[in-house]
């Protein structure tokens, strides 16, 4: 994920731009954009903050779109006709994690999908898209849809995301309306009086809220937040660090176009009337996997030393072959080591198998081990 | 004989003898973030000038640490393997990384002095 440092001219910047830079934020490119990898305080110090008080995020390079019909079951069967996902049957005011799939069965990227809060506003979903496959996705998605769908970029809002313990105390604050939200709900409110639309949820195995507003409103509502006692901005870098020790898949790295969800450990995306139904993407793949189980699984490997092991190094059975790769790997802060995620031949693939990671042609040794390493703490339930 | 400093922001600190103690500068653990491992050389290791002498982990990357000098590792910073952060909050002294038996002493005279080295900074700042 580490960018070059960001001098070119030709990328892309957020609405909060000079907050960042104001803030004396180290800029990389990311996903065409420049992006903020860190603040002042470091990364391991924005990281502990996030999972003890509240980090405050950034992520309008996000792709946020509406899919747009006539009405919610022409707009979902729309949807379902890319996705293994129950969309059908998504209640007003939810949001759903699921994946774009090719005829192959791999992924073309995870997104999050959300249904409006009333049935007036029905016959609209609203779709959160990885920064770096948006273009990819947007494309994707208009060669398929049926004529009365169509797909509006609202590349006009920007996305703040406030993550931690004490992320609904903060919000509460300026938007009392978020307390009633549970996890994967999401409704129009206002913050400080600004029409908002938020959802609680994040990537970071925290509770935590996104906040979608008005690209003209981003500033005014990012100062806001920043300035309650509790937060501290965070960057990409403990972005991916808290995502890593949460388990959760960084497309282009541990998903792509060419894993399956059944070798991503997925398989929650997989709608159950719909693998009973099929006749999405890459069924067949699926199934089969399903099935006879996969060729390869996707891991957690705990380091057992000091050294971290980085994405393409080599998972060796100890004394014996390659057995797979690891695909996301670094430091964790909170687990206090070096931790990885990676694919093994399914086989391998027990939680305590001893493993070998091959960093700078030694081997270090590991274990295979259960996700998430840091337990994520999502929200019970709303207040109502 | 004081403080050398490379260009890829090593420093070299000539001791008694023909030993001196090498680490990374200040701007360099800045530049890096928080460290979290650091990867020495063995002590007995022979090092050529420019060899690469040690990884530095930080959150992010690995980055690979050159030997400012010819010479043998004679002692390494024990200190750093239950402490990485030692690095970034003192670079320069008591994150020192290994110490050398110089074999060739000269080497030092083409390095950098500390004033060079805070010249060529404000060349790489302006940049």
């Amino acid at each position: 994920m580490a960018g070059a440092p960001a001098t070119d001219e030709a990328l892309r910047t957020t609405p909060l731009d000079s907050e960042h830079r104001r803030l004396g934020a180290r800029m990389v490119a990311f996903a065409g954009y420049s992006m903020p990898v860190q603040y002042r305080e470091g990364i391991v110090a924005e990281h502990r903050h996030t999972r003890e008080a509240a980090g405050l995020f950034d992520v309008s390079h996000m792709g946020q779109a509406f899919l747009i019909g006539p009405d919610h079951e022409t707009v979902a069967a729309a949807l379902e006709a890319l996705t293994p996902g129950d969309f059908r049957g998504l209640a007003h005011g939810r949001q759903r994690y699921t994946l774009l799939l090719n005829e192959s069965g791999g992924i073309v990227d995870d997104l999050m999908v959300t249904r409006p809060v009333s049935a007036a506003d029905d016959g609209r979903l609203m779709l959160v898209v990885n920064a770096s496959r948006k273009k990819v996705d947007y494309n994707h998605i208009r060669a398929r849809l049926p004529s009365n769908v169509r797909l509006r970029e609202a590349d006009d809002r920007a996305l703040i995301a406030l993550q931690g313990p004490k992320a609904a105390e903060v919000l509460a604050r300026r938007a009392p309306d978020a307390l009633a939200l549970g996890f994967m709900r999401a409704a129009p409110m206002k913050l400080d009086g600004i029409d908002c639309h938020i959802s609680r949820s994040g990537y970071t195995g925290e509770d935590g809220f996104e906040i979608s507003v008005p690209a003209e409103k981003a500033v005014e509502i990012w100062r806001a937040l920043a300035a309650e006692p509790e937060v501290m901005p965070v960057g990409l870098g403990a972005r991916d660090s808290l995502r890593l020790e949460a388990g959760l898949c960084l497309y282009g790295h541990d998903i792509d176009e060419t894993t399956s969800p059944v070798e991503a450990a997925l398989n929650f995306a997989l709608s159950k009337r719909r693998l009973a139904e099929g006749g999405f993407p890459g069924y067949e793949r699926i199934a089969r996997e399903l099935a006879a189980g996969p060729s390869r699984l996707r891991v957690g490997l705990r380091v057992l030393g000091k050294v971290p092991a980085r994405e393409g190094t080599p998972i060796e059975e100890p004394g014996r072959g390659r057995i797979g790769t690891v695909t996301s790997g670094g430091f964790g802060p909170t687990v206090g080591a070096p931790i990885a995620m990676g694919y093994v031949a399914r086989e391998q693939a027990r939680p305590g198998a001893p493993v070998d990671l091959i960093v700078r042609d030694k081997p270090q040794p590991a274990v295979v081990a259960e996700l998430p390493f840091v337990a994520h703490r999502y929200a019970r339930s709303g207040r109502n | 004989m004081t403080t050398r400093f490379t260009r890829d922001h090593e420093w070299i600190r000539p001791e008694d003898g023909p030993y001196a103690a090498v680490g990374i500068t200040d701007y360099a653990q800045s530049q890096l973030g928080d460290i979290v491992f650091v990867e020495l050389p063995e002590p007995g290791k022979q090092l050529d000038k420019g060899d690469e002498a040690a990884v530095v982990e930080s959150v992010k990357a690995a980055s690979e640490v050159y030997a400012p000098a010819s010479g043998e590792v004679v002692e390494v910073n024990g200190a750093l393997a239950d402490d990485p952060a030692l690095v970034n909050q003192s670079a320069e002294s008591g994150g020192w990384f290994f110490k050398l038996r110089l074999t060739k002493p000269a080497e030092l005279d083409l390095l950098m002095d500390e004033h060079a080295y805070h010249e060529y900074l404000e060349t790489l700042r302006e940049a």
